[in-house]
């Protein structure tokens, strides 16, 4: 099935709707659907249509008109220098960029076709004769650049199959009420701002576009939009609460809210926490998932936050869980010479589903003979088949033999009142292979030695878990989506 | 045989479906008591929608048989009932998941 099926269904359905909109900019699903094809004659020819800008309409339409001319879009990161850029774009071909201000006119130096986004958006919507939606879901649909935290990164090839699976499996056509409306400040190079558009468009709920994630400028837009729908990553999270908690009255409240879903790196519990006391009547979700499997494969719904706000034990303990995988997805955990292991124990999370694509541009495909894709997560389910995820497989920390899940210490750390972001990384050490290293950054004003953040560590954690070196920072190398870059951290304590 | 991914439309009615899950076996798929037809495929002759099999199928509804592992997944409304081997299909059933995108 062909991405573009999803939109022709939607300008068939409520077609009249607004389906995006950036600023005072708005396109119908009927209005997207003509642009679609009208940005797809710009496209005839090239071999793949790349995205160098921020969220706004250039977006949806650069995507559907890529599918209407049957070449893959690139969404790539337009914070990246040129060099970075023009290593990302070399293996397409003969790719046709759309890209904003300096970008456009650096790559264009470079001998890339370049379109500004703007007159490509506005030559798109003046339309062409639609043509019958293709059929082929087998085509990549979208090339989109994994963020790289433990790796160089490199593309997830993601078919028109995959991600209409995704779309079908897990939202219903139509289902949105006449009122819904969605924010999405998540970037369009990222797998949530993709599944965001496909999952709203086809659910009929208007697509309200932040260009950038400010805080602010994020609870002005809910306010100014009504907005009933919107999807953060932790550090959006973190800031949101900030902007509220340091409100008064009417503005410490966003009453059209409904619904704010979270996900894309672990969230710190007093970040949450924060949240689900700001804004009570919030129904809260958090989502887990990974762009080489078209976004989310776990939920933690509202009613496991509810249950936990209320106080029952177990359901306090899994809002650390990445909830319960999607009935259309797989789970299995396995050790590391590769048997499936019980619940309650840790291992490899390894996924299986439609939606799972697990391929990578110019490499060989990791997932095994039965199709499970090695996700090189490390986690463990409970009995009732909730999800716990530690952190990636990478970044374990193997202490004398012992494998400890950097998670588990900066959950504990976080909970000091002084401290605001850790991380805990495993350094190079003679006698132990590794010995834990945690970096500190402390709330304004606060006043905290090495010995007291051991100590505080102590009271939770056993000794062999308890940092062994404690340093300060003003703050961390995060990327735009909220991961913590641990390659970073590592290589500064080693050089230190 | 059917294969995911297949176009198809009603002889009788502006019904037009997408074919999410296969079956396996040869099956016959009907919409308003005549065949459905494969994409381009012009209707033969006269057929007329029968509609004292039931409703047609709405926009964006799956129905499936969760025996056969057959699901269509409707991208144009019409009035013709789908049949399959001249049973019924039923409409899914509608599992709501929280909102996560």
């Amino acid at each position: 099935m062909n991405l573009l099926l999803l939109l022709d269904m939607a300008a068939a359905g409520r077609g009249d709707d607004v389906a995006v909109q950036a600023g005072d900019d708005r396109l119908t699903a009927a209005e997207l659907l003509a642009a679609a094809w009208g940005g797809a004659e710009l496209v005839a020819g090239a071999s793949a249509l790349a995205y160098v800008g921020t969220n706004g309409l250039a977006f949806p339409v650069g995507l559907f008109a890529a599918a209407a001319a049957g070449v893959p879009f690139v969404p790539l990161n337009y914070r990246l220098s040129d060099d970075q850029l023009h290593d990302m774009l070399t293996p397409l071909g003969d790719v046709l960029v759309v890209a904003e201000g300096a970008a456009a006119d650096a790559l264009a130096a470079r001998g890339y076709r370049v379109l500004d986004a703007g007159a490509f958006v506005a030559t798109a919507r003046k339309g062409a004769e639609l043509d019958d939606v293709p059929v082929d879901g087998e085509g990549p649909a979208v090339l989109l650049y994994t963020s790289g935290t433990t790796a160089a990164p490199k593309a997830a090839v993601l078919r028109h199959r995959h991600l209409t699976a995704y779309v079908i499996g897990t939202v219903e056509f139509g289902g949105a009420a006449d009122d819904e409306a969605v924010l999405v400040s998540v970037p369009p190079y990222h797998v949530a701002g993709l599944a965001n558009l496909l999952s709203n468009l086809y659910l009929g709920r208007r697509i309200v576009y932040l260009p950038q994630f400010d805080a602010a400028a994020w609870v002005d837009a809910v306010r100014r939009e009504a907005i009933t729908h919107a999807m953060v990553v932790p550090t959006m999270l973190a800031r949101i609460g900030d902007v509220l908690a340091g409100a008064e009255g009417d503005e410490r409240s966003l009453p059209s809210l409904r619904a704010l879903s979270y996900g894309g790196a672990r969230t710190p519990a007093p970040v949450l926490q924060r949240i689900m006391v700001l804004l009570p009547a919030v129904a809260l979700t958090n989502a887990y998932g990974l762009t080489e499997t078209s976004s989310t494969i776990a939920v933690l719904g509202p009613d496991d936050h509810r249950a936990a706000q209320e106080g029952d034990p177990v359901a306090a303990a899994r809002l650390a869980s990445a909830g319960k995988v999607l009935p259309t997805v797989e789970v299995q955990v396995r050790d590391e010479a590769g048997g499936s292991l019980p619940p309650g124990e840790p291992g490899e999370v390894w996924v299986r589903g439609e939606q799972v694509s697990g391929e990578y541009a110019g490499r060989e495909a990791p997932l095994d003979a039965e199709g499970w894709f090695p996700t090189r997560d490390r986690g463990w389910v409970d009995a009732d088949g909730y999800l716990f995820i530690e952190g990636r497989s990478d970044d374990t920390i193997i202490r004398g033999g012992e494998n400890i899940a950097p998670a588990e210490i900066e959950e504990v750390l976080l909970e000091h009142p002084d401290i605001e972001q850790c991380a805990v990384v495993g350094v190079p050490d003679d006698e132990w292979g590794q010995r834990i290293a945690a970096v500190v950054v402390l709330r304004a004003g606060a006043d905290l030695d090495a010995a007291a953040v051991q100590g505080f560590a102590r009271r939770s954690l056993r000794g062999s878990k308890t940092p062994e070196v404690v340093s300060f920072a003003a703050s961390l190398p995060y990327t735009e989506t909220g991961k913590l870059l641990r390659r970073v951290v590592q290589s500064e304590l080693s050089q230190t | 045989m059917l294969r995911p991914g297949q176009k198809l439309h009603s002889a009788v009615c502006d019904a037009q479906l997408v074919v999410v899950r296969a079956p396996a076996t040869e099956v016959e798929v009907g919409c308003g008591g005549s065949p459905l037809l494969d994409d381009g495929q012009p209707p033969a002759g006269d057929a007329a929608l029968d509609a004292s099999l039931g409703d047609g199928p709405l926009l964006g509804k799956r129905y499936a048989d969760e025996e056969l592992g057959l699901e269509l997944l409707c991208t144009r409304p019409g009035q013709g009932a789908l049949t399959v081997d001249g049973r019924l299909l039923l409409v899914k059933g509608a599992k709501p998941l929280p909102s996560s995108d």
